[in-house]
Formats: C-alpha cells, sequence, structure tokens
C-alpha cells in the first residue's frame, strides 16, 4: 500500500512559493472517496497473471507476496480490472452495501 | 547613437539591448518588420539567442513560457487577432510569475476586416495579469522595452509594451540607441530564484487546491501594486544613465491646469499641441497622458486631478454596453476620494480614424460648454 507523503500545509501568503511550484505530492490525496462501484478479487479463482496491475491507471494495485492487492485509498472504482481479467475473478460491489 | 527607425524597429533594437535569449513570434500586420529584424540580427550573430519560428501566436506565448521558466530572458511581439489568440496563455504567463517581455501594437478588432489602430486588443487583455505600457513615441517604444525587463523581472510578472499601429508602428523618427554597456549595467542578466532546472528538479503550476490558490491570486495582486512603484524607479534610474526618465503618468502643463484631458498612446502627443494652442487662447488646460494602465496608477492620478474643474477622458476604444475604458477606470478610481467634478468620456479614432488637434479642440469646446456630460459615451467624429 502507498504510504501517504509529506501534506505541505502553508499559514501564510508570506510562506508559499512565487508560483505553485512542487507544492506536494498527491498521496494525501485519498482519491478512493470518488469511488461508487468497489472491485473485489476472488483469490480462490485468481492466477496471478497480474494483468490488473498492469492495466490499473492510477496505479492502485500493488504487488504483494506476489499477488495482486488492490489500494483501495486511491482506486477510483474504474473497473478497467473488472473488465480486463482473463478469469473474470475481479467483481464490483457497490459501495455501502 | 542617433538612427531614424519606424516603430517597429525600435522595438527590435530595445529587445537587442536587453540580451533576450529567446524570441518566439508568429508574424502578423502591423507587426512583422519587429521579428523580420530580430530574425536578421540573431541570424548575424549580432544577438546569441534562440529564434523559435511557430504556429501561431498561442504557440509563440507558450515557447515564451517555456523559455522563462527554464530562467532565459523571452521575447515575443503581436497584434490584434494575434493578441487575442495569445489569450489563454497571456493568463499563465503572468500566474506562473514569469517576466516575458512582449510589444503589442494595437490593431482594431475583425470584422470588418483592418488594420489599423484602436486600443480594444490590449484592453481586452486588462485582466490577464499582465503589466501593460502604452507608448507615445519611438524612443519611448524602444526605451520601454528595456525598462520592461527590468521592471518584469523585479516583481516577477509579465509586461506588455503597447503601441498603434502605423502612427507609430510604421512611422520614422530619430531616435537614440544607448549604448550597450549602458544597458548592461542597468539591466543585468536574468537570475530568476527558481527555474526549470534538471539538477534541482520541481514540478511547476500543479493542482492547486482551494485552501492556497487565493493566497497565490493575493501575492500576484501586491506584486502588481509594488509594480506601481517599481516602474517610477525603473525609469528614473533610466533616466539618470540617458537623460530619459519616464514614470506611470506623463502630465503636461497640468500644474496650473483647471480643466485636464486624459489621453494615452499617440492621442497623447497630438493632444499636447492643442494644450499649447489653447493656453494662447488663455485656456488653462492640461493633459495627463497614463502610461501604466496595469496596475492603474490611481493615486498619482488622484493627486494631478484633486483640484481640477473639468475632466475630459479621450478614449480610442469602447466596452460595449458601457464606456470608453480609461474612462471607466478614471471614474472608478476617484469615486471614493474627495473629487466630484464632472468627467467627460470621448470615443474616438476607432479603427485607425485620425484623431486629428481639431477633432480634439471640438472635444474640449463641447466639454467647456456643458456643465456635467449629458451622455455616457460621447461620440466624437462618427456619422451617426
Amino acid at each position: 500500500m502507498f504510504k501517504p507523503g509529506k501534506k505541505i500545509e502553508f499559514k501564510s501568503a508570506k510562506e508559499i512559493p512565487l508560483t505553485p511550484t512542487s507544492l506536494g505530492d498527491m498521496t494525501h490525496n485519498y482519491t478512493g472517496s470518488w469511488r461508487n462501484l468497489r472491485p473485489e478479487i476472488d483469490y480462490d479463482r485468481c492466477i496471478d497473471c497480474m494483468i490488473c496491475w498492469k492495466f490499473c491507471p492510477e496505479p492502485a494495485i500493488y504487488i504483494e507476496n506476489d499477488r495482486p492487492k488492490i489500494d483501495y485509498y486511491f482506486c477510483k472504482g474504474c473497473g478497467i480490472c473488472v473488465e480486463e481479467c482473463p478469469v473474470k475473478c475481479i467483481a464490483f460491489e457497490e459501495e455501502g452495501k | 547613437m542617433k538612427k531614424v527607425l519606424m516603430g517597429n524597429h525600435a522595438i527590435s533594437y530595445g529587445a537587442t539591448l536587453s540580451r533576450v535569449q529567446v524570441i518566439a513570434a508568429y508574424p502578423i500586420t502591423p507587426q512583422t518588420q519587429v521579428v523580420e529584424l530580430l530574425s536578421e540580427i540573431v541570424a548575424n550573430g549580432e544577438l546569441e539567442a534562440e529564434f523559435i519560428k511557430v504556429e501561431s501566436e498561442h504557440s509563440a506565448m507558450a515557447a515564451c513560457i517555456g523559455a522563462s521558466a527554464a530562467g532565459a530572458r523571452a521575447f515575443t511581439a503581436t497584434s490584434s487577432q494575434g493578441l487575442l489568440l495569445m489569450h489563454e496563455v497571456l493568463h499563465w504567463a503572468s500566474r506562473a510569475r514569469l517576466p516575458i517581455v512582449m510589444a503589442n501594437i494595437n490593431r482594431a478588432i475583425s470584422p470588418g476586416w483592418t488594420i489599423w489602430t484602436d486600443q480594444n486588443d490590449s484592453l481586452s487583455q486588462r485582466d490577464t495579469g499582465w503589466i501593460q505600457i502604452y507608448a507615445a513615441d519611438n524612443q519611448e517604444v524602444l526605451d520601454s522595452i528595456i525598462i520592461g525587463y527590468k521592471v518584469a523581472e523585479k516583481v516577477s510578472l509579465p509586461l506588455m509594451v503597447v503601441l498603434d499601429a502605423f502612427v507609430l508602428s510604421h512611422t520614422y523618427e530619430p531616435v537614440d540607441i544607448p549604448d550597450q554597456d549602458k544597458v548592461d549595467k542597468f539591466l543585468p542578466p536574468y537570475n530568476p530564484k527558481i527555474k526549470l532546472d534538471p539538477e534541482d528538479p520541481h514540478a511547476f503550476g500543479g493542482l492547486t487546491a482551494p485552501n492556497i490558490y487565493m493566497e497565490f491570486q493575493y501575492n500576484h495582486q501586491l506584486a502588481m501594486m509594488e509594480a506601481k512603484k517599481v516602474i517610477n524607479e525603473a525609469g528614473k534610474e533610466y533616466g539618470e544613465i540617458t537623460g530619459r526618465y519616464y514614470q506611470n503618468l506623463s502630465p503636461y502643463k497640468v500644474d496650473d491646469a483647471e480643466y485636464i484631458l486624459i489621453t494615452s498612446g499617440t492621442v497623447a502627443k497630438t493632444t499636447n499641441i492643442v494644450v499649447d494652442k489653447l493656453r494662447e487662447s488663455g485656456v488653462k488646460i492640461g493633459n495627463l497622458r497614463i502610461r501604466t494602465f496595469r496596475p492603474f496608477p490611481s493615486e498619482e492620478i488622484y493627486e494631478i486631478l484633486k483640484d481640477k474643474k473639468k475632466i475630459f477622458v479621450i478614449d480610442r476604444n469602447l466596452s460595449f454596453g458601457n464606456t470608453g475604458i480609461f474612462f471607466q477606470e478614471v471614474k472608478a478610481s476617484l469615486y471614493n476620494t474627495d473629487i466630484k467634478v464632472p468627467i467627460f468620456g470621448f470615443v474616438t479614432g476607432l479603427g485607425g480614424r485620425d484623431v486629428t488637434p481639431e477633432l480634439i479642440e471640438e472635444i474640449v469646446n463641447y466639454g467647456m460648454k456643458k456643465e456635467k456630460p449629458e451622455e455616457e459615451v460621447i461620440w466624437m467624429g462618427v456619422k451617426k
């Protein structure tokens, strides 16, 4: 899982750079909150081909112990992994259910 | 060294003396000779600069933005439709706080297809966050480019030098070209605090959330207000070297005047002639030429206008549905002061129609006769 980066805070206009320059990375911007549908991997059927990892545009799929894992802090629920999985082992679940 | 130069070539010499490092431009009448001469100067090896030929004015400004962000002194020139095409990137240049200097030759906007002068092209860029300087002769054009870089680099804002199409751009006048070593002393190489640099990588212009965006705008405004002072200081310093002093305002016989004409660009020079003539017949009148339009020098204008009887603003431009633009600006800047005298707004000279001494005299006569303006826009010389 990604570790949140350092969030740069400014208390006043006197502290900020001249122009928006290197204001910090986006790892504290949890895009997972945008998600309506949550992809879930059925590991009993998963063949560890890593195609989902390759296709995830965020990227919100990482590899842990040779298996793909979804990072729900950042997964926006686009469904590309659901579509591309060759054994159809990733299913969408509605959030909040 | 004195040379007889057209306004466009005065720009080219101004840029050359400023030792610009990147020039990106697209040709448009009446700007073409600016970059024509610059391309020759670069090709001859007289100026060490990259001359980038681009496919549009939008790209010209985009190339200047890239160059300036990388720490180079960047220059372009355009006019009218070309400036309008640049509009989006003009905002980018100023909000990225890049000290690009450009010349804009005031040409009216089409249709009807036109190449002659009026100010609506540059005044349409009023809110892009650029400094705007309106020149009145070719000497001032050359000098304003050099002073422009000094100001722009001091406050980290881009600056536009504006001049009238044909009346200046294609008209030849004697122009003093200052010595390079004097200019070098006045304008040392550009050395930005932060730039695109592989040795010290930064991301520029990235996502700026609501919690911080407003502070950048606040700082931009502070820099603009600071520019009022910096323009006067740089203009004074330049005067000490060359004998030619430039300030935000160029007043002419205003001290004892009861009536003031407010003008900009070359109309101001014609107005000075009219002021002299009217003074001979005992009319206490003066001319206040506004050189700096952004930032708008409200405080200095107040100081000149505070004890006058009537004010006549001549606009070679129009904001459709309201009034002439300098008229709006002058009125707005005086509203919260104790100046409560009538201010008349005249619109004339659109699309390059001549603003003659006779017409300016007519403006004065109209204003002297009326107690207060009866119309928001007083059209002069229009066949109604």
